[in-house]
């Protein structure tokens, strides 16, 4: 608490002016996050369809929710998502963030190249891999033409593959932001460490894997954190590679709420399921934003 | 000894020139479908280069193509979104400087859980917010306006613009601010004069980040936009997804580079803030 403000030391304008600063920030936040979560809340124990309504129904909406199959194939599907998604990233951003770090030529040049996805939009990934990855002319016509013909690719169009398309175009996208994070906790590692195995004689690959990933682990965890809230919130890239499709078989939790509430004229189950998310994210943030505020203070 | 090490190194430099290659296909192959035919799109193959070089799917995914009923190309949806992204980006970065000032110079009792309250912001997924704020947004008579989005983008930003600012605004000593109330400034000229200069890094930092943000949401786009007040984004999937008899692929590929050029050129010229900004949130320093 090193500046904190005794009643004695200064005037009373002083002493006001802070909060004054910071109250439409903070009221903000109070009726736009805190007052719209209790609103959506109770949305969904009403019996608002079309429009809202605000008759009591009780957990009438959940228990449509739970009967919903479609939900509980977007249940699954970020269940799938989200574990390739972040294995994925994981490992590929690791790895590249290992093999930047041996001093190559071109660092800034390859590292520009493998994190520029991150500044496009998700529509414009999904767009992109929706040309790529379409049956008819895209990749599987380019293998078509190297002489495999019998080679097929149609996962686009295929409700059992469908999901699997956008864990392809999400690992494209989020895989370089895992090297750049990874690269700047090697950075911060003292390299006398490594130099003092090295004399030991242990190899490059064991020290990587004895000594430096362990000392990464808060970056680990928190990148970690990041891709599971960002397969979470995963919206538009469904929306435009598949469109939730074909059928609803690439729904994820965040078009299904989308197209209940937005589409279909099922408000009550789209707030049922807008809440299921949040307590899903309640779940992993909470611990963790504890533990880092807490953390922050004692260092 | 010295053979196993050039075989490791050329090893090395395949694999990381492999994954530049993984990493820029996408982009050229937008880039060159976006300048072929149709015919010649039917003919060769996605990797080929293109025979002849024709810029009329860019004209018209720029002015001509359809985004569902209308035909007025990406023009209008592009200019949505530059009316959208400045005051959004101004007013939220404004407003983050403000807090992460209060909040790391001028703290108060509960100030502490103040940020706390303010950063859970950052983490709520949006769908639980969309229904009261569809509601909320036409009681204000903003339903379906880019002034509408502009307000929601800046309710929402204020989290992480208040975290970067917070957490850099710590690492300015507070000897510093002492000294300057010693000599008589008050809250406004300590910031003006003293922190607002060392501000120009965090600035970059979280300018380039809510542009980039704004610039590529399409949740509240979609949500809270129609017709002739949507986003770049809006506009780019509605051109993908129109059904019309013949599927152009070029005019995309045209229409999604038109919508990544901003951020791309942003990147590009300013790409080391940029990594700074997604890795400030991440890794404590």
């Amino acid at each position: 608490m090193s500046s904190y403000n005794g009643p004695a030391q200064y005037g009373f304008a002083e002493r006001w002016l802070p909060r004054l600063v910071l109250a439409p920030s903070f009221l903000l936040t109070l009726v736009f996050v805190y007052g719209f979560i209790l609103w959506n809340g109770y949305l969904s124990f009403t019996t608002s369809r079309l429009l809202p309504n605000y008759e009591w129904a009780g957990l009438a909406q959940y228990v449509t929710l739970f009967e919903n199959e479609r939900w509980w194939v977007a249940v699954k599907n970020l269940f799938i998502f989200g574990g390739l998604f972040i294995g994925g990233a994981m490992a590929i951003g690791i790895l590249l963030a290992v093999l930047l770090d041996q001093k190559v030529r071109q660092e800034g040049a390859l590292r520009t190249i493998y994190l520029y996805p991150m500044a496009l939009s998700f529509i414009v990934t999904g767009t992109a891999w929706k040309w790529m990855l379409n049956p008819g002319l895209g990749l599987e016509k380019l293998v078509h033409d190297w002489g495999f013909t019998n080679f097929t690719f149609d996962w686009l169009v295929n409700p059992d593959m469908s999901i699997y398309t956008v864990v392809i175009a999400g690992i494209w996208q989020s895989s370089g932001f895992v090297m750049a994070l990874f690269l700047a906790g090697l950075r911060g590692i003292d390299d006398s460490i490594i130099k003092a195995a090295q004399i030991d004689g242990a190899s490059l690959p064991r020290i990587y894997w004895k000594i430096v990933l362990p000392a990464l682990r808060p970056v680990f965890f928190s990148t970690l954190m990041i891709l599971a809230h960002i397969a979470i919130k995963s919206f538009d890239l469904v929306m435009a590679l598949t469109g939730g499709g074909p059928g609803f078989s690439s729904d994820v939790p965040a078009t299904f709420m989308y197209s209940m509430a937005f589409t279909r004229g099922q408000m009550g189950v789209g707030a049922a399921s807008a809440m299921m998310m949040l307590m899903t994210v309640a779940a992993i943030v909470v611990p963790y934003l504890y533990s880092e505020l807490r953390g922050s203070r004692n260092g | 000894m010295d053979n196993q090490n050039k075989a490791w190194r050329f090893a090395l430099y395949a694999v990381l020139l492999y994954a530049a290659v993984y990493y820029l296909l996408p982009l050229y192959v937008m880039a060159t479908t976006s300048v072929k035919s149709m015919d010649e799109i039917r003919a060769g193959n996605l990797i080929a280069l293109p025979m002849s070089i024709t810029f009329d799917a860019w004209t018209k995914a720029w002015s001509t193509a359809c985004t569902g009923v209308e035909c007025g190309g990406l023009s209008r949806y592009f200019w949505n979104s530059v009316q959208m992204v400045i005051p959004a980006v101004l007013i939220s970065t404004t407003l983050g400087a403000l807090n992460g000032y209060v909040l790391s110079k001028w703290r108060f009792r509960g100030s502490e859980l103040t940020f706390a309250l303010i950063l859970f912001g950052v983490f709520i997924p949006f769908q639980v917010v969309l229904l009261p704020m569809a509601q909320t947004l036409g009681w204000f008579g903003l339903a379906r306006s880019v002034g509408g989005l502009v307000f929601v983008h800046v309710v929402f930003g204020i989290a992480s613009t208040t975290l970067f600012f917070r957490n850099y605004y710590v690492s300015i000593p507070d000897e510093l601010i002492k000294a300057a109330r010693l000599d008589g400034a008050g809250f406004w000229r300590i910031f003006l004069k003293i922190v607002l200069p060392m501000s120009t890094p965090i600035v970059m930092v979280v300018l380039i980040w809510q542009f980039t943000q704004i610039w590529n949401d399409f949740l509240f786009g979609v949500v809270f936009s129609s017709g002739d007040s949507q986003p770049i984004t809006v506009g780019l999937n509605n051109l993908a997804n129109t059904s019309t008899s013949v599927k152009e692929y070029n005019v995309d590929m045209a229409a999604a580079i038109i919508a990544a050029l901003p951020t791309i050129i942003v990147y590009v010229l300013a790409g080391k803030y940029f990594v700074r900004g997604l890795t400030a949130g991440a890794v404590k320093g």
